[in-house]
């Protein structure tokens, strides 16, 4: 069993934060995983993305080329990346920002108003974790509690503060 | 009788093969003097650099490391850095210390690492046999400059007192020269100051000594002490150039 | 099972160091290492222990030079083009039999390159890099883990040798996460007393530290002696290998190409091809008898790495026409896919 994701959009909507929070919980499930960011110029024009393998087995190369699933939050994401995505494969999208078609037939495409619901919950910096919820149930590789616990690990004692609402956010994804 | 000349035990018995009439022995011993007379052989750790004073770890009786050309700076600030309590200094020409070494010698300058240097000036490279340095003068004729230094083709001597004095970390800098016994007694309190300032942990101390090269200046020793009179104070005017120790 | 913590390979580098009780880090900024010098910043100072941010590479191996000499383990990290720079200090290192640990996140080159990740700079590792007859001890993990371990053996085995120890990743091993056992037994080595450095001549004669021989005859009597202990460091080669008693063909990579290859043996035995593969984990030296010996049974071998070839060429020294040596390569930070490597394994076989 293994799951190939890549997770995608603008520079501060807490790409980097899903990613680690996703490789955090299964490294707490005592999967193997890898996670690899985009860094640098890469990044440069305000667009961010990271790969996260998670597997039973030893893990191979960390950069995901064809990703069973991707998690994209705003367009330009999505244009980039749903092409690459596997026959059967699963399509995340912010449909508050991402308002495309996806222009395949043969992968799941799921839409999460994540911006919208975040904006509801008070914060629209939260909508990463909504969008991650629902990748969650989907794939169901971890379990909700693991990622819960991996976020409140992440963080820290300096943002307690911001615990309950990314949890919150989560759940609410996940619920959809 | 009482004995007023003594064996200066921080210089070892040998013979120096420097040129007849060379600034580096009498400099040498200065630095050795002011060792001795510190008292801080036994926990001092000099820097050889890459020029004629390449082979001063057979000269210095104590401990000596030797630093690729114009690293010297560098070198002492990882020694003096994971050892504090130990006095390091470097010993530079002026090829080594404002040409190839330029940014190690402004950035320890300007850390403020509490080091010693002592700057040989020469207004040539004497080792590689006599090519233009950074502080050759106008008009001085090398073996790269054989019309004499034209500041149109290689700019201007390098004043490194000067240079160097705008620095936060710099504490102590002074110009002294070995040409005679006063000048030559100037610099030995220069270069003890120096020592001092450093053990004082008051930072980063250079003292620039102007010293003669007959044989890649073509003059004979007493000619040699001539230059840098003549030539040479003029444009290097000796005396403490910054002091707050 | 151990605690395990999600960490950065560049920032395993660096725990890994302080594990290992370096007392001095010395950098200078580039990408893809930034992390590591960042980290450093922090982390040292906490300890008490030295971190400065030079004015330049050829600084920071220089202040390395310094700190050896008087014991104190030290490294200093940076990519491709700084370590070229660093090349002179660290041939003045080997001249002068000093210990120190260089680590180069290597990004694509020549010149300013890129900041993606390769393996450009094989040779430049292998060969000593700087000037003059030399060798540099050279490690190349492939795991954040790996690297988190090897680092502290790294410290150990250029105290051993007295001899500097590049360690060689790439950008994506520097930059990406994987979980780190920080409890993970390491290798530890029987070290020799420091009886060399310089530290002041309180108890002692005073000594000094130097590369320059120039009587006749004792540059070459310590070149010999160099070559001597490089040949006795043929003791500690490292080298991975996975399946290659049954293989039809044999990879052989290493770092990050090496990760790939794994991935693409598993894909390549679903589909019933008989891949193995071996990893070396030293460069230098080089893992020659496990080479030879799968030639024994072996006749065909691919060699994957993230340059135009430069392993290959070690590799075709040791096999000498015992059997067939294959190349697949990209430059510039092109990182082959497993799918691209079972495709040339399919191509040879
Ligand atoms: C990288 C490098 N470049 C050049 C040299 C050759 N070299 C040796 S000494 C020297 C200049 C020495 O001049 P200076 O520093 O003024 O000292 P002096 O010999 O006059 O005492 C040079 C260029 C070297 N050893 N290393």
């Amino acid at each position: 069993m293994q799951e190939e994701v890549i997770i995608a959009g603008f520079g501060g909507q807490g790409i980097m934060f899903m990613g680690t929070v996703l490789a955090h919980a299964a490294m707490q499930e005592n999967k193997s995983v890898t996670f690899f960011p985009s860094y640098g110029a890469e990044m440069r024009g305000g667009t961010a993305n990271c790969m996260i393998i998670m597997s039973d087995e030893d893990i191979g190369s960390p950069v995901v080329a064809r990703p069973d699933g991707i998690i994209a939050l705003n367009q330009p994401s999505a244009d980039k990346f749903t092409r690459r995505i596997k026959e059967k494969g699963l399509l995340i999208v912010n449909s508050s920002l991402v308002t495309g078609e996806s222009g395949r037939d043969d992968i799941k495409k799921v839409e999460v108003q994540a911006t919208k619901i975040a904006e509801g919950l008070g914060d629209k910096r939260v909508a990463n974790m909504v969008a991650l919820g629902s990748y969650i149930k989907e794939v169901k590789i971890l379990k909700l509690e693991t990622l819960c616990k991996s976020l409140e690990t992440l963080l820290g004692e300096k943002k307690k503060n911001l615990v309950d609402i990314n949890i919150k956010a989560l759940k609410d994804g996940y619920k959809l | 009788m009482k004995k007023i000349l003594f064996k200066t035990e921080a210089l070892k018995d040998t013979v120096m093969s420097y040129c007849p009439g060379c600034g580096h022995g009498v400099i040498h011993r200065l630095v050795a003097e002011t060792i001795d007379e510190l008292g801080i052989r036994e926990k001092t750790i000099g820097i050889a650099p890459v020029g004629c004073a390449v082979f001063a770890y057979d000269y210095w009786n104590f401990d000596v490391t030797e630093a690729a050309h114009g690293r010297p700076p560098a070198v002492a600030t990882g020694i003096k850095r994971v050892l504090p309590d130990r006095v390091v200094f470097t010993y530079q020409g002026d090829g080594d210390l404002i040409a190839i070494g330029t940014a190690e010698t402004i950035h320890a300058a300007n850390r403020g690492e509490n080091i010693t240097v002592i700057f040989v000036n020469n207004c040539v490279y004497g080792m590689t046999g006599g090519q233009m340095a950074p502080t050759t003068l106008i008009g001085q004729k090398t073996t790269t400059t054989p019309f004499g230094r034209d500041e149109k083709i290689a700019g201007y001597p390098i004043r490194v007192c000067e240079l160097l004095s705008s620095l936060g970390g710099v504490t102590y800098l002074e110009r002294v020269a070995v040409t005679d016994a006063k000048n030559i007694i100037k610099a030995k309190r220069a270069i003890k100051k120096a020592f001092q300032v450093q053990l004082d942990k008051k930072g980063f101390s250079l003292v620039e000594v102007l010293s003669s090269c007959p044989t890649d200046w073509g003059l004979n020793p007493q000619e040699a002490i001539e230059y840098i009179e003549k030539n040479m104070i003029p444009y290097f005017p000796l005396g403490v150039v910054k002091d707050k120790s | 099972m151990a605690k395990r913590v999600l960490m950065k390979g560049n920032i395993a580098i660096g725990e890994g160091a302080i594990k290992a009780n370096c007392k001095a880090y010395f950098g200078y900024p580039i990408t893809p290492q930034n992390d590591l010098t960042a980290h450093m910043s922090k982390r040292m100072v906490e300890l008490d222990r030295v971190f400065i941010q030079s004015e330049s590479e050829i600084a920071a191996i220089n202040m390395v030079f310094g700190a050896a000499l008087t014991g104190a383990r030290a490294m200093t990290s940076s990519s491709s083009p700084g370590i070229s720079l660093k090349q002179e200090g660290i041939s003045y290192m080997a001249g002068c039999e000093l210990p120190g640990v260089i680590l180069n996140v290597q990004r694509g080159g020549p010149g300013l390159g890129n900041i993606s990740g390769a393996q450009g700079d094989y040779f430049q590792a292998t060969r000593g890099g700087g000037h003059g007859d030399y060798r540099t001890l050279v490690l190349a993990p492939d795991s954040v883990q790996e690297m988190y371990d090897l680092v502290q053996e790294a410290f150990d085995l250029a105290d051993k040798y007295r001899n500097p120890v590049v360690i060689l990743i790439d950008g994506v091993l520097g930059q990406m996460m994987e979980p780190v056992d920080l409890e993970h037994d390491v290798k530890k080595y029987k070290l020799p007393p420091k009886d060399w450095i310089l530290d002041g001549c309180k108890t002692r004669e005073p000594r000094s530290i130097q590369s320059l021989y120039m009587k006749e005859g004792a540059l070459e009597e310590h070149n010999w002696k160099l070559h001597e202990k490089y040949k006795k460091m043929k003791q500690d080669i490292k080298c991975e290998t996975q399946h290659v008693d049954d293989a039809e063909i044999v990879l052989v990579a290493f770092g990050i190409s090496a990760r790939v290859c794994k991935s693409a043996m598993q894909l390549a035995r679903k589909e019933g091809i008989k891949v193995g593969l071996i990893r070396p984990i030293t460069l230098f030296p080089f893992p020659e008898e496990e080479i030879l010996k799968a030639t024994e049974h072996v006749k065909k071998f691919l060699v994957v790495e993230m340059n135009l070839g430069q392993m290959v060429e070690d590799v075709k020294l040791i096999i000498n026409s015992k059997a067939d040596v294959h190349f697949y390569g990209r430059p510039g930070g092109g990182l082959s896919s497993q799918e691209e490597i079972v495709n040339e394994i399919s191509r040879i076989l």
